[in-house]
């Protein structure tokens, strides 16, 4: 086994670990830095499937900002952790997993037939990704990203705002 | 690295993604079900960075671009939503977020 290969299974692990952590906390805090375990684990994921634009994008825009941004709200609104559970909904419950099951089914056997024979090395560095990001075939999707950025950053400010426009 | 890698990368996006799915079932605080829509998206960008690697093109890490955009749009509009609600209702549960339900 390589030392890429090795490193690979190490962080794939370590998101596994995170994600798990993150649904069995009652407390949303401590799930939020589980996510933020996971989110640096698939960083280092991304850099070893060749994509380092992405590994370096992943820890400035998820584990930076967006983990961040939930913190931030987790400490504003000053979130206690879960009640214990009521039994109530504990069929719908039941049902969710019920149907998580499924879909793992599902999707697991379409995964696991995937055979490709693996492309050679290629330039994955962030001017080759900008490049196409520019090309005509990305342009127009690019520039309707701008928008909806500017549209989500107007509707967050007046969602949050404490009174509404008369 | 070599074919099979690619296919664990695969299954472990799998696995995330079940795990998101069952948490958003499980969990009733509503900013831990939107971290783990925020997981699933991360499983979904894992896929395309395997799949990018496994056909040795660009256009699969564009896309992981636009999600990251995307997911950074929703959790500002989503948190905002979630502030807005919290101070009407004074809580976080989700089975009291009931407004729009017939």
């Amino acid at each position: 086994m390589t030392l890429d290969a090795i490193l690979f299974y190490v962080f794939g692990a370590l998101a596994l670990v995170g994600a798990l952590a993150m649904v069995a906390q009652r407390n949303p805090t401590y799930s939020a830095f589980a996510l933020i375990l996971t989110l640096v684990s698939l960083s280092a994921v991304f850099g070893l499937l060749g994509s380092p634009f992405i590994a370096v994008l992943q820890v400035i825009v998820y584990a930076g900002a967006i983990m961040v941004l939930f913190l931030f709200v987790l400490m504003l609104l000053n979130v206690k952790a879960e009640a214990r559970e009521k039994g109530s909904g504990v069929p719908f419950r039941l049902l969710g997993v019920a149907l998580g099951v499924v879909l793992v089914a599902e999707m697991g056997s379409v995964l696991a037939a995937f055979r490709h024979p693996l492309a050679g090395d290629f330039d994955a560095s962030a001017i080759e990704v900008a490049y196409l990001l520019f090309s005509p075939q990305y342009l127009y999707v690019f520039e309707a990203t701008s928008v909806l950025i500017l549209a989500a950053l107007v509707g967050a400010v007046a969602l949050a705002r404490r009174d509404p426009a008369p | 690295m070599s074919a099979t890698l690619i296919q664990h990368a695969l299954l472990l996006s799998l696995a995330l993604f079940a795990i998101g799915v069952v948490g958003v079932f499980l969990r009733r605080n509503v900013i831990t079900v939107f971290m783990c829509v925020e997981l699933m998206l991360n499983a979904v960008n894992l896929a395309f960075v395997a799949f990018s690697r496994s056909w040795g093109t660009l256009d699969g890490q564009v896309l992981v671009f636009f999600v990251l955009t995307v997911a950074a749009a929703e959790a500002a509009v989503g948190l905002a939503i979630i502030i807005a609600v919290h101070r009407n209702k004074d809580t976080l549960d989700v089975d009291a977020f009931d407004l729009m339900k017939w």
